[in-house]
């Protein structure tokens, strides 16, 4: 069943790639799209994992950023020029500094609209992450790390686990002042038990600690003193040359440099990360292998990204609906078929056997 | 195996060592169970075979531990990792990552395991410890058991010679500790495994260890014998050896089994005697405090107890049905509790109890059903006033301390509970002799913290007293203690509730045993009448001494004098 698996880095291609192509486009009618299309994979892919159900926090965050959005458009006013008024609020006098910022005022439709576009590629991006998130845990993302970065990778794995149990923690402290006659609901109540919370959590730490430790946590092989220095030379020259490739790309006169140096840096940092993986003796149980289907994956959201930056630079007017005159969108052919092609992991991927939740 | 050659450790800032003498050896394949009081330094002896003490935590080590021909002393924990596995006391902070299949993995990944080898060897483990069905699932979904398991699995797959166990049953269930040492037996009898381990539990491992080493008090040279030896001189000791004791039995017998073999005179003797009745003493309930802003209506609806009558109950059930999470916690349930009344909630880890106790004090919100505490709704009475009608201990103890010292707690609680100052500094002076003013909450023993919970709780004087496992990680001088206190309390006319999964406590302690199965009361009645009907929760001198119904050995001391 494992075997059959999708990797995880193409989970997370895959649904970083429908997120680039979300911002590419402000027609609601693809955007509408993208989001069935990742929700439809979610629905059939996903795995029983606690992460899994973490979806429908991602949709709760995008529609919080939806209406935030919305309201700073309906109360802050808009730069967008609009004839079509809905309502007017009644507009705060702000002193001559403040020039440039309104509050209330007219509301008209074109800014709404245009708000309401932006808002929705901002959560689309938030609803694919979620996707990723869902389909995929960070953790076993983070298993797929090269040797040397092993340990750092650990440290996260331990944090995110920590996270619930932290909650949980102020939960049953937030209860237990009940149980002493203090009220338990608001602020006070929660910075009362903040300090139990760390301490407890601290000495959770240091037993996490000492099981890690007495499990073989960081033991390390013997390395030779040349490999030793070579490695350390290859990451220090590698990030070295990666700072100052990306600086040779950003200014004007470094154009002709920036650029191999900037490869050069990555290929030495790349090289020493991989040396470096040699003074851990770890191996690894079962890891995601790249198959086929992992490919699929992975490379149905590229197509997907790719078609849409080239629509976007063939036929902007398409994927950007206009708000001045407000016309109402159109579904442009090609991009949308593009689009639908994101469907075929739940095509391709196999869909785990629903496991039994415990009752 | 294990070779300890006159170790004593001193921890940094103690001015005497916590473990002295210790000087002895364990071979191949040996079960060897580790026994004291709190406080003795069993945590210690065995963290310093794993290289924990003094590597991780500090301190100073003399003398000299090897393990597998290794030398702690320059062998770090990890550097042991391949012949030592530690699990200690709570298995969840045991875990690095969150399923159990890759638990099981961790630390061979670590070790640096050939993938094929892992592969196989999770696979045995999984079948080993039963596991097998639970592969793919989050380990925070896990029971206590399992968990339990899954932690003794994790270090088992890189193949230890030597398996470190600090308490592995306290927390759990009869029937899930049951499972955890059928596992250890196989561990020994079929792998040759060597095993150390701790447990205040005497009663559910006695009978499986080869030998015990006692830690008599603290900083003592430790003993060691075989265990009928041993436990004929402990002062810790299960309930079968006390009554072994009595009965003048030797050698000691360890097992239900044999002293049921050699009980037929003891049977004999005590036939035609009655066990002293455990009846509820009908008490007058301590005065309720008069609540002064509660809701009037509810007020009016309060039974008013008619001078000569039954005392009202002190708390009222009805019908009680909670649901959380998509999960129908309690479906059902009718409970009346008396004043004066000592109940035993008992059941497996998940059946309710927890869920029953929090919503007698108003944690819970019932979905169906009433609750009434002396007449109020607790989940809609504010804190204050339900403080002087219920109080609850919860199972960590920790958490209803913040303060910094003693006396601060102590004055915090007289003022939540409206008491006259100095009213629970008086408790804890008559719980906890000897502890001064200035002492962190921190730095006290389990048995002290949860004396000291408690001295909180009793402040606001309430009517009905709940504590959920009070007994767990206590032994069995502190547990004695916490039994005299309740009784006390119960002879005052306190109703009190312990959900336990302690058998010997209920059979001491409870006039009346509560049975619950998935959120459902299966059996209400007579203590005496509802453990001596179930295997597993009988306890050790109620099976030893069937058909008679006796529950304790101190009831057959009592009847015998």
């Amino acid at each position: 069943m494992r075997e059959t698996t999708v990797h995880a880095g193409a989970w997370w291609l895959w649904a970083l790639a429908l997120g680039t192509a979300a911002t590419r486009t402000t027609n609601p009618l693809l955007l509408g799209l993208l989001l069935a299309v990742s929700g439809y994979v979610v629905v059939t892919c996903r795995s029983a994992t606690p992460t899994a159900r973490s979806y429908t926090a991602f949709l709760k965050l995008a529609l919080a950023v939806l209406v935030i959005r919305l309201v700073f458009a309906v109360v802050l006013g808009s730069p967008i020029p609009g004839t079509h008024v809905l309502v007017s609020l009644p507009e705060v006098p702000l002193p001559d500094w403040a020039q440039g910022i309104r509050l209330g005022g007219r509301v008209t439709a074109e800014a709404v609209v245009f708000a309401l576009y932006d808002g929705l590629k901002l959560a689309t991006l938030l609803i694919c992450v979620g996707a990723a998130n869902a389909l995929a845990a960070p953790t076993r993302l983070l298993k797929s790390l090269p040797g040397a970065l092993y340990e750092t990778g650990v440290a996260v794995v331990v944090a995110l686990t920590f996270a619930p149990h932290l909650i949980a923690d102020a939960r049953r402290l937030r209860a237990a002042r009940r149980l002493r006659g203090r009220p338990d609901r608001g602020v006070r109540g929660l910075l009362q038990v903040g300090l139990p919370v760390l301490e407890g959590a601290l000495e959770r730490s240091v037993a996490l600690a000492a099981a890690m430790d007495a499990r073989g946590y960081g033991r390390t092989a013997e390395v030779a003193p040349a490999v030793r220095r070579t490695t350390a030379a290859l990451t220090l020259g590698g990030l070295l040359g990666v700072c100052a490739g990306t600086y040779g790309l950003l200014t004007a006169e470094g154009g002709t440099y920036g650029l191999p140096v900037l490869l050069a840096g990555l290929a030495a940092a790349l090289a020493g990360l991989w040396l470096g993986g040699r003074r851990s003796p770890r191996t690894r149980y079962r890891p995601d292998a790249w198959n086929p289907r992992s490919c699929a994956v992975a490379g149905s959201g590229a197509v997907v990204a790719a078609l849409l930056v080239l629509a976007a630079a063939r036929d902007p007017e398409a994927l950007h609906p206009g708000v001045v005159p407000l016309v109402a969108p159109a579904l442009p052919l090609w991009p949308a078929a593009a689009v639908l092609l994101g469907l075929l992991p739940a095509l391709t991927a196999p869909t785990r056997p629903a496991r039994k939740e415990p009752s | 195996m294990i070779r300890f050659e006159d170790v004593s450790v001193t921890y940094d800032g103690a001015d005497r060592p916590t473990v002295r003498g210790v000087d002895f050896e364990v071979p191949e394949g040996e079960l060897v169970l580790l026994v004291g009081e709190s406080g003795v330094g069993k945590s210690t002896v065995l963290g310093a075979v794993g290289g924990l003490v003094p590597h991780f935590t500090g301190g100073t080590l003399r003398g000299r531990v090897t393990v597998a021909g290794r030398d702690t002393r320059t062998h770090k924990p990890r550097e042991l990792a391949d012949v030592v596995g530690t699990v200690g006391q709570d298995p969840l902070s045991h875990f690095v990552t969150d399923t159990v299949e890759d638990e099981l993995a961790y630390g061979m990944e670590s070790l640096g395991l050939a993938p094929d080898v892992m592969r196989r060897r999770v696979e045995e483990t999984l079948d080993l410890l039963g596991l097998a069905g639970l592969r793919g699932r989050s380990i925070a979904t896990l029971s206590g058991g399992q968990q339990q398991r899954v932690a003794i699995g994790s270090v088992l797959t890189p193949h230890p010679k030597v398996l470190v166990l600090d308490e592995p049953t306290s927390a759990l269930d009869p029937a899930a500790a049951e499972e955890v040492l059928a596992v250890l037996q196989r561990l020994v009898h079929d792998l040759g495994t060597t095993v150390l381990m701790a447990e205040h539990r005497l009663e559910r491992v006695v009978q499986y260890a080869d030998r015990v080493v006692l830690l008599p008090a603290p900083g003592a040279a430790p003993l060691l014998g075989t265990p009928a030896d041993v436990m004929a001189v402990s002062p810790v000791c299960p309930p079968v050896v006390d009554l072994g004791r009595l009965a003048g039995w030797s050698p000691l017998p360890l097992t239900v089994r044999d002293a049921r073999r050699r009980a037929a005179d003891l049977r004999e003797r005590l036939d035609g005697r009655e066990p002293v009745p455990t009846e509820a003493v009908p008490a007058t309930p301590p005065p309720l405090p008069v609540p002064r802003q509660a809701s009037r209506w509810r007020l009016r609806r309060q039974a008013v107890p008619e001078p000569g009558a039954e005392p009202a109950p002190v708390a009222e059930v009805r019908s009680l049905s909670v649901r959380r999470d998509g999960i129908q916690a309690l479906l059902h349930v009718d409970l009346s509790l008396a004043p004066g009344e000592t109940i035993a909630l008992m059941g497996r880890n998940g059946a309710g109890k927890s869920t029953l106790l929090g919503s007698l004090v108003g944690l819970v919100e019932p979905s169906g059903g009433s609750v009434r505490v002396s007449g109020a709704v607790p989940h809609r009475t504010p804190p204050r006033e339900l403080v002087r009608r219920v109080g609850l201990v919860p199972q960590e103890p920790r958490d209803l301390l913040y303060a910094d010292t003693v006396a601060a707690e102590c004055a915090a609680a007289d003022q939540d509970a409206q008491a006259a100052p100095g009213t629970c500094r008086a408790l804890v002076s008559e719980l906890l002799p000897g502890v001064t003013d200035d002492t962190h909450p921190r730095d006290l023993s389990e048995g002290q913290r949860l004396a000291l919970a408690l001295a909180v709780v009793l402040a606001a004087r309430p009517p009905l007293l709940l504590l959920d496992e009070p007994t767990r990680g206590l032994d069995y001088g502190a547990k004695a203690r916490l039994v005299a206190l309740l009784r006390e309390l119960a002879a005052e006319g306190h109703a009190i509730v312990l959900a336990t999964h302690d058998v010997e406590l209920a059979a001491e302690l409870a006039h009346r045993v509560v049975l619950l199965a998935e959120g459902e009361v299966i059996a209400d009645g007579p203590t005496a009448e509802v453990v001596v009907s179930s295997p597993s929760f009988a306890p050790q001198v109620t099976k030893i001494l069937a058909p008679q119904r006796w529950l304790t050995a101190t009831q057959v001391r009592e009847a015998l004098a």
